[in-house]
C-alpha cells in the first residue's frame, strides 16, 4: 500500500470571536489508513469536532479558517480544492455521521427521497435505480420493512433508527473514509451497542476506512484500532488501542482513564479546567494540570512526539531522555 | 449498607419503614392523551406506573433506565412537582400528598432537587450570591449578612470561593455552574436531594469531580439521597443501592454491587452487557437487545419488556432449549403488526431473516412455524399472526411480574423468578 488513506499533517483550524482568536485545532498530525478505526477522543473544547469538520472543510466560514497544514486523502491535497471539487468528496469517497440525527435529515422530505437525492448528487443514475439503491442501503443498516419504511418521514422514526437513516445516507456512495462525530451519543445505551456493532459490520463489508469522534473511552475501546488523544488544540499522544489503554503514557490520558466513573473505587479527579482557548499556556497545554509537571514543560511550546515503542507516540517531557520521572509516574500505578 | 439491605420484599405495604427518610409506595403518573376536535382524553400515557421504594437516612440510592423509562418523572412526582396521579409517598412517616400548605413549605425546605443542565439553572442577571441564598429568603431567613455568612459557607463547601458571590453565572463553567445548583439545594440544609442526571451534560473528568464532591457532602451532611442517571457507572461509583425501571416500572432493586455482580432481571442483564467496557480486550460483549423502546402510550401486556427480552419464558407444551424461542417471538410480533417484510420470498429467506435455524429442534413447534411461513407467503399475515398466537402464548404477555423476592436475596419483576417459575422450564428458572 502506498501510504495512509488520509493523513492529516499539522493542520491548524482558528476562529475569530470577539474574545480573541482560538486555535482550535493547533498543529494535529494523524494518519487513517485504509480500513482502519481511528478513534479522535478528548473532552469537550479539545478540538476533536473540529479537526473532523476541516477535513472535508465544513467548518463554517467566517469565523472558522484554516490557516495552516495539509489534508492528503488518497495524495490530494483537500485544503487546497475548490467547493465544487470538494463537494464531489463530502458524501462520496467521505461520509459523515453527525451527532444528532434529529438534525441530520430534513422534516418535510421522506428517507427515501432524501437518500435518492444523496445517491444522485454523486452518480448520474436515473430516479429508479437510486430508489433501489436506498431501499438496499435501509435493509443493509437494519430498517425492517424496507417497502413500507423508504416512504416515511424521520419523525416516524426513532432515535436509533434514524441514526441508521443518517448512517445508509453516509454509505449512499460506498465511502473509503467515514467520519462519525460522536454518533452514539445522543442514543441509549442499548440502542449505543446495536449502532456499533452495525458500524463494524458495515466496516468489514465494505473494507472502509472509520474516523470516529467520541469523548467515551468505553467506545474507544469498543471499536478503535488506533486512538489519538487529544486536548486543547493539541494531540497529546497516538497508538495502538491497547498501547493506549494498557501503557497510557502521557499524563492526561491517563488522567482521563483514571476518572471514568463505575470501576469500583473512589474517582480520581484531573483538578483544574481547561485553558482559555484565546490564550493557551506556553508549553505543554496540559502542564497547569499535570501532576508531573516540571518547570521545562513550561515553556519552548508542546513537546515533541516521542516513540515510546512501536508507533505510540506521545507529546510529554517526561519520556525525554534528560529526565528520569518516568518513574514517578509508575509510582502512583498502585 | 444498612443491615435492612436484604428486606426489600415487603413491598406496597401500608406506611413506609421506621428508617426510611422516603418510602414511595406504588407511585403512579398517569399523563392523559388528548386528541380530536374535543381533546377527549383518548388513553393515557403511564410514565410512572405503580412504583415503589424507600431511601433509608443517610442512603443514596439511584434510579437507572433508559430515555423515556419514567425515572425523572419519578422524581418530580416525589416531591410533588407535578402531582401524582395515584400511590403515596412518605416523608419521614408522613404521606406528603396530605399535606397543606404550611406543611409543604417545610417539606420544601427538607427536600431539594439538582438537575441535569447547570447552564439554565440560573438567572443570568442574579449574581451567585444573590441565587444561592434566594431559598434562604423565600424560607424566611432574611437577614442579609446572615444569609452572606451561610452562603459563603456552603460555596467553599462546594469547592468554590467565598469572593465568588460577587461574580454571575455566565463566568464560571459547566462543571462550576453544577457546585453552584449544589450549593443552593443544600443551603437551607435539606434531608434530601434529589438529583436529576446532575453529571450528564458534563464531561468525564468533570463527572468525577462532582460525584466525588458528593460522595464528600453526603458523608458530611449525613443527607439521603435520590440520584438519577442513565448511566450505570455514575450509579455504581455513589449509590448504595439501586433501582432500574423500564418502560415506567421499577424491575429490580439491589444492593449496588449485588446488582453489578448478579442481575436478576434480563433488562438489567442486557443493559448492563451493552455499557461498552473500557478494555479493549474484551469487545464484543453486549447482549443485543432486538427493537426499541416501545410506545408508552400502548405499552405490551403482561411484562413490558416481554417484546425485547433475550430469555423471554417459551410456550407451555414445546421445547425451546437455550433461549431460541426469541426469534419465534419476534417473528409472531411482526406478524401481529403487520411489520413482517414483504420483499421475503422464500421460507428460508424469512428463517435467515429472523435468525430461525431451518428447522427447530421441537418438531411440533416448527409444523406451527412452518405453516405460518407459508401463510406469510401467501400474503396470508393475519393467519399466520393467529396461528402463532394461539400456539405460542407466554407468561410474559399474559401476566405481569411483580417486583418478589428472588433466590439472589433481592427483588426483581420476572417470571423466570418466583411464583410464575412453575411455567418455566427448570433450567431457565434457576440462575446461571
Amino acid at each position: 500500500m502506498a501510504g495512509p488513506l488520509l493523513s492529516v499533517d499539522d493542520l491548524h483550524t482558528q476562529f475569530d470571536t470577539e474574545e480573541g482568536t482560538v486555535k482550535a485545532v493547533d498543529g494535529v498530525s494523524f494518519d487513517v489508513r485504509e480500513g482502519e478505526t481511528v478513534c479522535l477522543v478528548g473532552e469537550s473544547g479539545s478540538g476533536k469536532t473540529v479537526a473532523c469538520e476541516s477535513i472535508t472543510k465544513l467548518v463554517p466560514r467566517p469565523p472558522g479558517r484554516i490557516t495552516g497544514g495539509e489534508v492528503r486523502f488518497d495524495g490530494e491535497d483537500l485544503t487546497e480544492l475548490s467547493g465544487k471539487a470538494l463537494r464531489e468528496y463530502r458524501g462520496g469517497r467521505i461520509g459523515h455521521v453527525f451527532q444528532n440525527p434529529q438534525e441530520a435529515l430534513d422534516p418535510v422530505y421522506t428517507v427515501g427521497d432524501q437518500l435518492v437525492e444523496a445517491i444522485r448528487l454523486h452518480r448520474d443514475v436515473p430516479k429508479a435505480a437510486a430508489r433501489e439503491r436506498a431501499a438496499e442501503l435501509l435493509d443493509r443498516v437494519g430498517i425492517g420493512d424496507v417497502s413500507e419504511r423508504i416512504d416515511d418521514y424521520p419523525h416516524q422514526f426513532s432515535g436509533g433508527m434514524k441514526q441508521r437513516v443518517v448512517i445508509a445516507m453516509a454509505l449512499a456512495c460506498d465511502p473509503d473514509l467515514l467520519i462519525a462525530d460522536e454518533p452514539t451519543t445522543a442514543l441509549d445505551v442499548t440502542i449505543q451497542a446495536q449502532v456499533l456493532r452495525l458500524l463494524n459490520d458495515l466496516q468489514d463489508e465494505h473494507g472502509m476506512a472509520m474516523l470516529f469522534v467520541t469523548h467515551d473511552l468505553g467506545v474507544v475501546a469498543e471499536i478503535a484500532d488506533r486512538v489519538v488523544v487529544m486536548y486543547a488544540g493539541k494531540v497529546m499522544e497516538t497508538g495502538d488501542v491497547y498501547q493506549v489503554f494498557e501503557d497510557p503514557s502521557h499524563p492526561y490520558t491517563r488522567a482521563l482513564l483514571e476518572c471514568l466513573p463505575g470501576r469500583g473505587r473512589a474517582l480520581d479527579t484531573i483538578g483544574g479546567t481547561l485553558p482559555d482557548p484565546t490564550s493557551p499556556p506556553d508549553g505543554c497545554r496540559f502542564h497547569p494540570r499535570c501532576p508531573h509537571a516540571v518547570p521545562e514543560c513550561e515553556t519552548d511550546g508542546q513537546p515533541g512526539f516521542r516513540d515510546v515503542g512501536g508507533g505510540h507516540d506521545v507529546s510529554c517531557l517526561l519520556h525525554d531522555d534528560r529526565h528520569d520521572l518516568p518513574r514517578a509516574m509508575e509510582a502512583d500505578d498502585d | 449498607m444498612t443491615e435492612h439491605a436484604h428486606d426489600g420484599g415487603e413491598h406496597g405495604a401500608g406506611s413506609g419503614e421506621s428508617d426510611a427518610v422516603l418510602s414511595v409506595r406504588n407511585l403512579e403518573k398517569h399523563y392523559p392523551v388528548r386528541s380530536g376536535l374535543l381533546r377527549r382524553v383518548t388513553g393515557h400515557v403511564k410514565a410512572v406506573d405503580g412504583v415503589s421504594f424507600d431511601v433509608r437516612e443517610g442512603e443514596t440510592v439511584g434510579l437507572v433506565g433508559e430515555s423515556g423509562c419514567g425515572k425523572s418523572t419519578t422524581a418530580t412526582s416525589l416531591l410533588r412537582l407535578e402531582e401524582p396521579t395515584g400511590g403515596a409517598v412518605y416523608f419521614d412517616g408522613e404521606d406528603i400528598t396530605e399535606y397543606d400548605s404550611s406543611e409543604e413549605q417545610a417539606f420544601r425546605r427538607r427536600a431539594q432537587m439538582v438537575f441535569q443542565d447547570p447552564n439554565s439553572a440560573f438567572d443570568p442577571r442574579m449574581t451567585v450570591g444573590e441565587s444561592v441564598a434566594e431559598p434562604l429568603g423565600i424560607h424566611g431567613l432574611r437577614d442579609r449578612q446572615r444569609q452572606q455568612r451561610i452562603v459563603e459557607d456552603i460555596l467553599e463547601r462546594v469547592g468554590l470561593a467565598a469572593s465568588d458571590t460577587d461574580r454571575y453565572p455566565h463566568e464560571f463553567s459547566g462543571g462550576q455552574k453544577q457546585r453552584i445548583a449544589l450549593a443552593r439545594a443544600l443551603v437551607l440544609n435539606p434531608d434530601l436531594l434529589v438529583a436529576d442526571e446532575p453529571v450528564s451534560a458534563l464531561d468525564v473528568s468533570v463527572q468525577a469531580e462532582i460525584l466525588s464532591l458528593l460522595d464528600d457532602l453526603q458523608q458530611e451532611l449525613g443527607l439521603s439521597m435520590l440520584l438519577i442517571s442513565h448511566d450505570l457507572g455514575v450509579v455504581r461509583q455513589v449509590c448504595d443501592r439501586v433501582g432500574v425501571m423500564y418502560l415506567g416500572e421499577l424491575v429490580e432493586l439491589a444492593p449496588t454491587e449485588e446488582l453489578f455482580a448478579n442481575p436478576q432481571h434480563p433488562y438489567t442483564e442486557a443493559l448492563l452487557a451493552s455499557i461498552p467496557n473500557p478494555n479493549p480486550r474484551q469487545r464484543g460483549g453486549a447482549v443485543e437487545l432486538t427493537g426499541d423502546v416501545p410506545d408508552p402510550s400502548s405499552p405490551p401486556s403482561g411484562c413490558s419488556f416481554h417484546p425485547r427480552c433475550p430469555r423471554v419464558v417459551p410456550p407451555e407444551g414445546y421445547n425451546f432449549p437455550n433461549d431460541s424461542f426469541r426469534e419465534v417471538l419476534d417473528f409472531r410480533l411482526d406478524a401481529e403488526t403487520g411489520d413482517v417484510d414483504d420483499d421475503l420470498s422464500t421460507a428460508a429467506a424469512v428463517r435467515e431473516d429472523y435468525g430461525l435455524p431451518p428447522e427447530l429442534p421441537d418438531g411440533d413447534a416448527d409444523a406451527v412455524l412452518s405453516a405460518a411461513i407459508e401463510d406469510v407467503l401467501a400474503g396470508d399475515t393475519e393467519s399466520a399472526a393467529e396461528r402463532l398466537g394461539d400456539a405460542f402464548s407466554t407468561v410474559c404477555e399474559r401476566e405481569a411480574p411483580t417486583l418478589a423476592e428472588t433466590d439472589a436475596g433481592h427483588p426483581a419483576a420476572c417470571h423466570l423468578h418466583g411464583v410464575a417459575s412453575e411455567h418455566a422450564p427448570p433450567e431457565l428458572a434457576g440462575d446461571d
